[in-house]
């Protein structure tokens, strides 16, 4: 499916891309894995360990990730998802120096291949007054809980949305985040050479919205990786009257495929492309009303479309959320959230969207509710999440149970249930793709 | 005669009253106490090992190396920052606490699978550290304005002199209707503490198992919590106790909660 001419870019959730199904992730061949544990024991061992102490520790996970529809799948497999996994990650420290590599090797029981992909690579230099960290790394702004307005970079969705463990929603960016500290306030920079788009749930396994679904003829137009088209990001933070205060900017481009058509009233071809997007934000986050009370907003400048006019780019957009988290009772919390988007020159998008295809509305509203419960010295844990828009009518439920059986062995079982709203709605259009997953660990 | 018989009768009876009222009052000895048991040195250190066991037996272990500051006063400000090594599912977690006088903490958590910082609601009060039978007031204390306190008796416990002090909430939205200590006399250190519910019956206890001197600061090094009720105890050994290291303010900031520096965690 895609929405190519929906122009919402809910960053909260924004399936997108199906029929552009080619799988985007981190994936690195074994030769290229063998390149990077070369280069990190030739580092390590090349390192005076005579007087200095180099401390190096290995940890990881072994894991098995199911994830079943309640109905068959587009390509008739029952299996949203279905993984064997391995994770080590490795550690070295030799200070001001500190090296990790956090590596994956898993078997998809799906496609039936076995994969290797490099989740974070990177090595930090830590001084006084500054830091700097250079390689694959996962960087995550703002204060929403599953809803991003200020955090620019690349999620996974199809990991949410397969019921996937929560760290895989977010993906690694390859760049180099210089932090600054001096007393005013704490600074982060960063600048990410290479492109990284989100990745969306594969049109196999996942039934979504596709206007056009006849055109086959599909291609992909990634940024060029030059100076140019270097993302930049920044984050100043302090402390205000007892708030955790940030501001937020950002230059680089949407991580959400739009189309643009060869022609759009006989389309034989489709071309995917990433518009041009800076963003300027801010959030503040403290203890309030006996809680934790969040607030962020920012404004997106869709850089290739200021007038609003084209409709293969999305047009400016104010987005706003309010968050409030409260423990209940002992060991049982519930958290609030309400998000909201304004699209600006609305009457242009109105009047330049083709007709024939959904249209969003001015004022996109998204609401959350998140409750969790702890039991049995909190090795057992219920939970759920809910999404709900109050502008689109649909929903998104996410009930799970999680269980400590020991300090290595833990497992999950959860349910991701879509629907109401229209077929193109970012919920509506999953509703025929409820799954229950199970998530099984033994970390080490 | 009869007048001089009166005299005396008062005079026992005020030396008697005396004595019963003992030398301190209860708020001294526990504010002495508290000073003691979590104000010590300028700041603190200890690599905490916490055994949850069950009453089937079966342990689970919380590591962490645990960092005080404090911020004022005795009873005033402190901040707290730990880092867990243990289990595999929160190795390199890291949790910050600043905690205030007269008011709920602020909390901050540190996910490394996500690189996420964000801010924990939860009360002192009713919060549960780390599945533990202690609670977040257990670890980092409890405003002593907060209960009505009384010296009880005197009375010995492990061989060393102590008061014996009853502390009620002076709100009722506590577990506990109310809360006996014994305090070493010469340390100040509690060395007991039981925990009585609505019933009045003793539900939970807190024992000090080993006292070291570190830097001159008598130190409980092992103590545990049990849970009468669901016979759950938790048993916390620290190693690596140490005083007066010179920890940084700048410590307690979200740079470091994020990257935590080997040489404090250690």
């Amino acid at each position: 499916m895609n929405k190519p001419f929906h122009k919402r870019h809910c960053e909260a959730f924004a399936p997108t891309p199906a029929s552009y199904s080619e799988t985007r992730e981190f994936r690195l061949n074994p030769a290229q894995v063998c390149v990077y544990f070369f280069l990190l024991f030739v580092s390590v061992f090349c390192l005076p360990s005579s007087s200095y102490a180099v401390d190096v520790s290995i940890h990881g996970f072994f894991q098995g990730n199911y994830s079943l529809g309640t109905r068959s799948n587009p390509d008739d497999g029952d299996f949203k998802w279905a993984e064997e996994r391995v994770q080590l990650k490795l550690d070295v420290n030799k200070e001001p120096f500190h090296l990790f590599l956090k590596t994956d090797a898993f078997y998809d029981n799906i496609d039936r291949k076995a994969d290797m992909e490099l989740r974070e690579g990177y090595a930090d230099y830590t001084s006084g007054k500054w830091d700097l960290r250079l390689g694959r790394q996962v960087i995550t702004w703002g204060v929403g809980d599953l809803i991003f307005i200020n955090d620019v970079f690349p999620k996974d969705y199809e990991a949410f949305f397969s019921g996937r463990p929560l760290e895989y929603l977010k993906k690694g960016v390859d760049g180099i985040k210089i932090g600054i500290y001096p007393d005013i306030a704490s600074v982060e920079v960063i600048a990410i050479p290479i492109f990284e788009p989100n990745n969306y749930p594969d049109s196999k396994r996942f039934y979504m919205f596709d206007p056009m679904p006849n055109v086959t003829n599909r291609e992909e137009k990634d940024p060029a990786s030059n100076f140019e088209n270097t993302e930049f990001a920044l984050r100043a933070y302090r402390d205000i009257a007892g708030f955790d205060a940030s501001i937020y900017l950002y230059r680089g481009f949407y991580r959400k495929p739009y189309m643009i058509p060869d022609n759009i009233n006989n389309t034989t071809k489709i071309t995917y492309h990433y518009p041009k997007l800076s963003v300027y934000g801010a959030s503040l986050q403290g203890r309030a009303l006996d809680g934790v009370l969040s607030f962020e907003a920012g404004h997106y400048d869709s850089r290739q479309d200021r007038a609003g006019t084209d409709y293969t780019a999305p047009n400016s957009q104010t987005k706003a959320l309010i968050g409030y988290q409260k423990q209940l009772r002992e060991d049982f919390t519930i958290g609030l959230q309400y998000y909201t988007e304004y699209m600006h020159d609305y009457s242009e998008y109105k009047k330049n969207q083709p007709s024939g295809l959904p249209k969003d509305k001015k004022l996109y509203q998204l609401s959350t509710l998140r409750l969790t419960q702890l039991l049995f010295h909190q090795t057992l844990r219920l939970s759920f999440f809910a999404f709900y828009s109050p502008s689109d009518r649909d929903y998104l439920l996410n009930p799970e149970i999680k269980y400590n059986f020991s300090d290595h062995v833990w497992a999950a079982i959860g349910g991701l249930i879509f629907g109401g709203g229209e077929k193109w709605s970012q919920f509506g259009q999953l509703a025929k793709n409820d799954n229950v997953y199970l998530q099984l660990r033994y970390e080490f | 005669m009869k007048k001089a018989v009166t005299v005396l009768t008062a005079i026992i009876l005020v030396l008697i009253s005396s004595a019963v009222s003992f030398a301190v009052s209860a708020e001294e000895v526990m504010k002495k106490s508290q000073a003691a048991f979590l104000y010590q040195g300028k700041d603190f250190k200890a690599r905490v090992m916490m055994r949850l066991i069950s009453k089937g037996g079966q342990e689970r272990i919380r590591e962490m190396t645990m960092l005080r500051k404090n911020f004022g006063e005795i009873g005033g400000d402190q901040k707290y920052f730990m880092y867990f090594f243990q289990p595999a599912d929160v190795k390199d977690m890291t949790f910050m606490v600043y905690k205030y006088h007269g008011k709920d903490a602020d909390r901050w958590l540190f996910v490394p699978a996500i690189s996420m910082v964000r801010r924990i609601a939860a009360k002192d009060k009713h919060s549960s550290f780390v599945g533990s039978d202690f609670t977040y007031e257990d670890v980092s204390g409890r405003n002593l304005q907060e209960d009505a306190h009384s010296i009880v008796k005197e009375e010995k416990a492990d061989g060393k002199d102590c008061y014996v002090v009853k502390s009620a909430p002076k709100a009722a939205d506590m577990e506990y209707s109310y809360k006996m200590s014994w305090i070493d006399k010469t340390t100040f250190l509690p060395l007991k503490e039981e925990y009585y519910d609505k019933k009045g019956e003793l539900y939970k206890v807190f024992t000090a198992m080993e006292i070291k001197d570190v830097k001159g600061f008598p130190t409980i090094t092992k103590r545990s919590m049990k849970n009468l009720q669901s016979s759950h105890t938790t048993e916390v050994s620290y190693s690596k106790t140490d005083y007066n290291i010179g920890i940084d303010d700048s410590l307690f900031s979200e740079r470091f909660l994020k990257q935590p520096p080997k040489k404090w965690i250690e």
